[in-house]
Order: structure tokens, then sequence, then C-alpha cells
């Protein structure tokens, strides 16, 4: 008995103050990494790797490899841009190629997000378009063209069809995995506090799937950029202004290999620039979030 | 004492009652290999008591928890609990790691249909219960596995339950924060008047927790005997009484093991 009573004095106040320390031991650090060690463990390399690759093209060309109208030498290229620069349809010719792949990029998000939902909820749905919609995504979307050429005929709603088949079945694929991967615990959890039906879905199933859902709209973002541009250098007509794949198209008809070489590195920076501007930080700021952000 | 008299007061009235499991069996499985799990458990909880279900492996402790929240329906027989969807608390936090802890449990209040004006603040009166006052605003990762449960145990009261089902719930922390979970629990339980059903397979733990102990046998899951624990709380997993009554719960336990090993 003599026990139980000195437990009744300290449960109050030591309570609070064990549990303090407690916390106080267990708790978790988690610290930001410094600007300068980002800069010199991030930026560094890229820009070494790029640098090199540079110089081996200046030697390539200095060893005189092949003929100049095969390769054209870096600063050929560079004076591509600088004319197309102070022509003033440098900007005009990345405008048209990405406002157009943005928005169907948009209209492939609003299509694919409740497609993928509906796969992954609804079973016979599934059994229905699962198959299909994963073997969508091995079909190269520029087999597309012809066909939508032919419904369609040459002009902007042809080129949103091409990407939309091209970045539909990713988006909707990346949801399935991601509603797919979720912890059975989490959806018992939220059935438990009453979140069930449409309510789960927005409160529970989204959320829950977001780290998947996001790797699948980056794919999805690389599927339409990769589908507007085999759609622009196959079809080309005044009435669909000049992008970087017709750009691409115009170098090899008047054999500009500098301006071929131009509208490539333009389709790889544009590409890049996106993933690292939005989709990049965008999952990073999610895994982080959720701690799933391991650094070593 | 006082509570399993009234406890059997209530059972002729069939009113006031927590939670009421009356002849309730289970079986999993398809017409040829059907397992029954739960065999015509009867056992009412009243209101404000903590009950412990103790036993072994495969003794459907779980399965029945998972009845009582209405996650599954028994084959047979019936389970009522008047007080609402009871809320549940697993052995993993089960918490959601894309919101915050006060997120987490204001996500309880929302559903549960709480106005917004008035969640922020409930909220952080809830995770202040748990003695958590700054981890409003923490992210899941950021916590120690010990305040993690007591975010849980903040969301789990957040359903203003009457009922609150806990399915070995401290059964992964480390020995001194269980410890100090076990008497935050009790606190809890005294300040709130919830009642509880606490799944466990630790005697002790059983013991130093509940009102009564219900043993169940295993496979399939009967209830074999039920202990009332007179004991004063607060009360110490180290304490005499505790120790004397586990002794005597535990061989009970040891004997149903036992029979399973005979065939």
């Amino acid at each position: 008995m003599g026990s139980t009573e000195t437990v009744a004095k300290d449960t109050g106040q030591d309570l609070a103050g064990l549990e303090a320390g407690l916390d106080a031991l267990d708790a978790v650090r988690v610290s930001r990494t410094p600007v300068r060690e980002v800069l010199v463990r991030k930026v560094l390399p890229p820009v070494v790797a790029v640098v090199l690759v540079l110089a081996v093209w200046q030697i390539l060309i200095w060893a005189q490899v092949t003929d100049d109208y095969k390769l054209p030498s870096p600063s050929q290229v560079w004076d591509e841009v600088t004319d197309a620069w102070v022509q003033g349809t440098l900007l005009g010719y990345i405008w048209t190629s990405v406002s157009r792949g943005l928005l169907g990029f948009l209209l492939a998000l609003a299509i694919g997000t409740p497609l993928g939902l509906l796969v992954s909820r609804v079973r016979p749905v599934r059994a229905a378009i699962g198959p299909v919609l994963s073997g969508l995504q091995s079909l190269p979307s520029v087999a597309w063209v012809p066909p939508a050429v032919i419904w369609l005929g040459l002009d902007d709603r042809m080129m949103y069809a091409v990407i939309l088949l091209g970045a539909v079945p990713s988006i909707a694929n990346g949801l399935v995995a991601g509603v797919d991967q979720i912890p059975p615990l989490h959806l018992r959890a939220g059935r438990t506090l009453g979140a069930t039906g449409l309510s789960g879905t927005w409160h529970i199933v989204l959320p829950a799937a977001l780290p998947g859902y996001l790797a699948g709209l980056k794919q999805g973002w690389a599927f339409s950029w990769r589908s507007l541009m085999a759609a622009e250098i196959i079809a080309s007509s005044p009435d669909l202004g000049v992008g970087l794949g017709q750009l691409l198209e115009q170098g090899r008809e008047t054999s500009s290999m500098s301006m071929v070489f131009l509208a490539i590195i333009l389709i790889l920076t544009v590409g890049i620039a996106i993933d690292l501007l939005i989709f990049s930080p965008l999952e990073r700021w999610v895994l982080r979030g959720r701690g799933l952000l391991v650094r070593n | 004492m006082a509570t399993t008299t009234l406890t059997k007061a209530e059972d002729r009235t069939a009113v006031g009652h927590a939670a009421r499991i009356a002849h309730v069996s289970k079986s999993f499985g398809g017409p040829e290999g059907r397992q029954l799990v739960l065999d015509d458990i009867t056992l009412d909880v009243a209101p404000g008591e903590f009950v412990t279900l103790l036993g072994a492996s495969g003794c459907g402790k779980s399965t029945l928890l998972n009845l009582v929240a209405g996650l599954d329906s028994p084959t047979a027989g019936s389970i009522e609990t008047p007080g609402g969807r009871p809320a549940l608390m697993f052995q993993e936090h089960a918490l959601f790691p894309w919101l915050t802890a006060g997120k987490n449990v204001e996500l309880a209040l929302r559903l549960r249909g709480v106005p917004r004006s008035g969640r922020r603040a409930e909220a952080e009166r809830l995770l202040g219960l748990v003695r958590l006052d700054g981890a409003y605003g923490k992210r899941v990762h950021e916590l120690s596995g010990g305040m993690r449960q007591r975010v849980a145990m903040a969301r789990a009261l957040a359903q203003d339950s009457r009922l609150l089902l806990m399915d070995e719930p401290f059964a992964a922390l480390d020995a001194i924060t269980r410890d100090v979970l076990h008497d935050e629990l009790t606190r809890i339980w005294r300040e709130t008047g919830v009642s509880v059903l606490f799944v466990t397979h630790n005697v002790r733990e059983a013991v130093r927790l509940a009102q009564r102990v219900v043993l169940l046998s295993s496979r399939p899951g009967r209830i074999a005997r039920e202990w009332t624990v007179d004991i004063d709380q607060p009360r110490r997993i180290e304490d005499t009484a505790v120790a004397e009554l586990s002794v005597e719960i535990t061989e009970q336990l040891r004997g149903e093991i036992r029979r399973h090993g005979q065939h």
C-alpha cells in the first residue's frame, strides 16, 4: 500500500515533467541543408558535365572529324541563337510549343485524374481497361499522328489529341500505382474516423496516393512533350505556326545543321526546365513533408 | 468493484452500456475451409468502464475489436454501441503523414461535423490533454514514437465517441515510454470518463490498466475467464498487487495455451 501512496503523490506534476523529458530525448531533429552545400552538391556537377560536353564537341570540330554541314561548331549554333533572338523569333518558337504542351498537359490532367481514380477504385472498370491503359504506355505516341491528321485535319486539335493519347495513360497509371501503394492501415484509420465514399476519396485516398500520382504527372509531362514534338515534326502547315518541332523540320529542309542543333537543344532545355522548375520541387516538397526524403 | 456491480445491474435493464456484444461468432474462409475465429462471445462494457481483452496469438482479439469498430460484421450474434461509431487506436500510430499533428486531429473533428471555426481551438485543447501543447504544427515524422501514439490518442478522442477501442496501442513502444503512457492513459480515462476496450497480450499491462480483465482462449476465441481488478488507481506496473494478480492470470493463460499442444 505504501508504494501506491507515493505513486498517488507524484502523478500530477511529475508525469508532465517525465513526459516532457522523454519527448525532448526522443524528438526527431530535422535540419535543412545550407545553401552553399546545395550549390556544391547539386548545381556544380551538372554544370561541369555540360562544360565537358561542350569541350568534347569543340575538340571534335578542331580535329575535323567530319564535314561542317554534318556537325556545326558550338559557335555556329550560338550564332543561330543570337540571330533568332535579334529577329525576335526565338521566344516565339519556344512559346508556340510550350503553350501547346502545357495546355495539352492540363487537359490530360483533367481527363487522366478521374480516369485513374475510376480504374483504381472500381473493380470491373479496372478489369476492363486497366491492362489497355498500361499497354498504351508502351505505344509510341508518334503512332497516333497519322490517324489524328486524318480524323482531325492539320490544326491544333490534332496536336492536342496526340498529346492526350500520350499523356493520359501515364497520368492515370501513376494515380492507380499511387492508390495501390496506400498502406491498408491508412484506409482502415480513415474508415474508423468516418471517411467513407467520396469523403474518404477526398481526405484519405487522394492525399495518400499523391507521391505516386506526382510520379505519374512527371512522366505524363515527358510524354506530352515528346508527343507534341513528334506531331510538330511530322505535321507542318502554315496554320500551325512555327514551334520547336517545325523549326527542326525547317532546319532539315534547308540543310541548316546549326538550326537543327538549335531546335534539339531547345527541345531538350524546355523539357528539362519544366521538370526542374515545376515537377521536381513539387515532388521534393511532398516527400519532405512526409519525411520520405532521406538525406545521407 | 462498484463498476462491476453496475454492469450486472445494467445487464438486467439492457440500457446504458457503452458496448454490448451478444453471442458473437465470426468465421473466415469459404464453405470448404471454414475457420471459426470467435465463438459465442458475450461481453458488456459499462459506461466509463476500462476492460482489457487478454489472449495469446490466434485468440481473435483484434478480430473482435474490428467487429466492434464496425470494420467487419459478425457471422452470428449482435453488437451494439449506443454511443455512436467507436474510436479505434492501432498498434501503429496510423497518423496521416501528409497532415501535421494538429491537422490529423482536425480531420477527425471535421469528419465528425465540427464547424470550421471551432476546430483549431478544439484540436489544440485535445493536444493539450495528451500534453502535446506545442505539437500542433509538427509533422508526423518529426515526432517520437510515444508522441505519435499520443497524437493518435488525441485524434481518437476527437471523435467524441463514448467508446475507445485500443488494439495493442503501446506494443511497439520502448518499456520506459510504455510505462509513461500507461499513466497517461489512466489519467485521460479518468478525466474524460470514456469507456475503454483495450486489447493486449501483455498480462501486466492488462492488470495495470483495467477494472476488468477478460481472458480469451485461442482457436476459436472464447471467453475463458474474467477478473475484476480491485486495486486502487493510480497503479504502477511493479506494484505487488499487480504482480500477484498477473501471476494468477498468467497461470491460467499458460493453461489455455498448453491445451493446443496436446493434440
